[in-house]
């Protein structure tokens, strides 16, 4: 039997926290590797972030702040919900969570560009 | 009604079946399935007893959602005209429409959702304040018919077949928070295991589709918290 219906805002706080949450991980070797060349190549490094000057890179950028946000925020909802004894609201806190997100991503994304 | 012919499907062993059930103004999804077992094909097995959303075992998956298909009126799940019905998920089917109910209910068992009593019938019953804290906690879960609904509904269940499940997480819980129940350190014990509580990754699709309007999710968190406290304040 399929499954049922799934668009309800809960569920989807869920797959976008474990998406989020995986895409990051995923990022992290990147970002580690881009670091390192601080210490191992310096000149490589300046010419690696000229590239951030790219609308492409920004946009990205952009992205990756609005996943680290979302993650976050999302995160801080479930801790708040297995650690506070409340009950009403869920939903809402979701969505809040979704619209720091943006409102910090796309804060961001402005001051990039 | 925009019809006067219902297009029904129902998943049977054998795959999908389509029939043509008459519509009325007053009709239940439980009454159409009555229609087709009675007019059509009555090789159709399924499960109903009390018709008025007492006894919790009409349940199925109707449009890909799970309900009580007694109190599911047609008008409110058709889909133009169509509804496709079928067993609830998560459990293992008998035949046609009639699910297998002995995991959900071994894993009520499993999370300690039985009476764990103290006092014997010379003692006077013990005494429940009504505005305690704990006993709104466990009224909130109390009116649980056991029909698996949230169990059907949960993606968690799904992915992991040890995992206890919403309806027994909310009746211990209830437990837990009656003052007439002497089994917390059995019930704490029972829900932090591998299938335990700590497993929900609180979608909510349980809280979202009882029918009862029940809130397991929340119960499930609460448990989380007592767990947790057991585990760091008063050690294992």
């Amino acid at each position: 039997m399929k499954a049922p219906a799934r668009a309800h805002p809960l569920w989807i706080a869920y797959i976008v926290h474990r998406l989020s949450g995986v895409a990051l991980a995923a990022f992290l070797p990147l970002h580690f590797w881009v670091l390192a060349m601080a210490v191992s190549d310096p000149g490589r490094l300046d010419g690696f972030l000229a590239l951030t000057e790219a609308t492409l890179v920004k946009v990205a950028e952009f992205g990756l702040v609005f996943l680290l946000a979302v993650h976050m925020f999302g995160g801080l909802r479930v801790l708040a919900l297995e650690w506070l004894p409340w009950r009403p609201a869920q939903k809402s806190l979701a969505a809040g969570a979704a619209a720091i997100s943006f409102l910090i991503a796309g804060a961001f994304f402005l001051q990039a560009v | 009604m925009p019809s006067d012919v219902l297009h029904v499907t129902i998943d049977r062993a054998n795959g999908p079946e389509s029939f043509e059930v008459p519509a009325y103004d007053n009709q239940t999804v439980l009454d159409v399935v009555s229609w087709v077992q009675q007019n059509a094909d009555p090789t159709l097995s399924y499960r109903f007893a009390c018709r008025v959303g007492m006894c919790g075992s009409c349940a199925m998956m109707v449009n890909g959602v799970p309900r009580w298909t007694c109190r599911t009126h047609v008008s409110k799940v058709t889909d133009g005209a169509a509804i496709h019905v079928g067993p609830l998920r998560n459990l293992p089917i008998i035949k046609d429409l009639a699910v297998d109910m002995d995991p959900f209910f071994d894993k009520w068992v499993a999370a300690e959702g039985v009476h764990h009593g103290g006092l014997t019938r010379d003692d006077s019953i013990a005494v429940v304040d009504e505005g305690s804290a704990t006993r709104v906690e466990a009224n909130a879960g109390i009116e649980c018919i056991n029909c698996s609904v949230c169990y059907a509904a949960c993606d968690t269940v799904a992915g992991n077949a040890d995992y206890l499940g919403p309806a027994a997480l909310q009746r211990a819980w209830t437990l837990l928070n009656d003052a007439k129940d002497e089994g917390s350190v059995a019930i704490l014990d029972a829900v932090s295991g591998d299938g335990g509580c700590h497993n929900c990754h609180s979608m909510g699709s349980c809280t979202l589709y009882c029918p009862n309007e029940l809130d397991p999710m929340s119960a499930i968190a609460g448990l989380k918290r007592e767990t947790a406290k057991n585990f760091f304040w008063r050690g294992r």
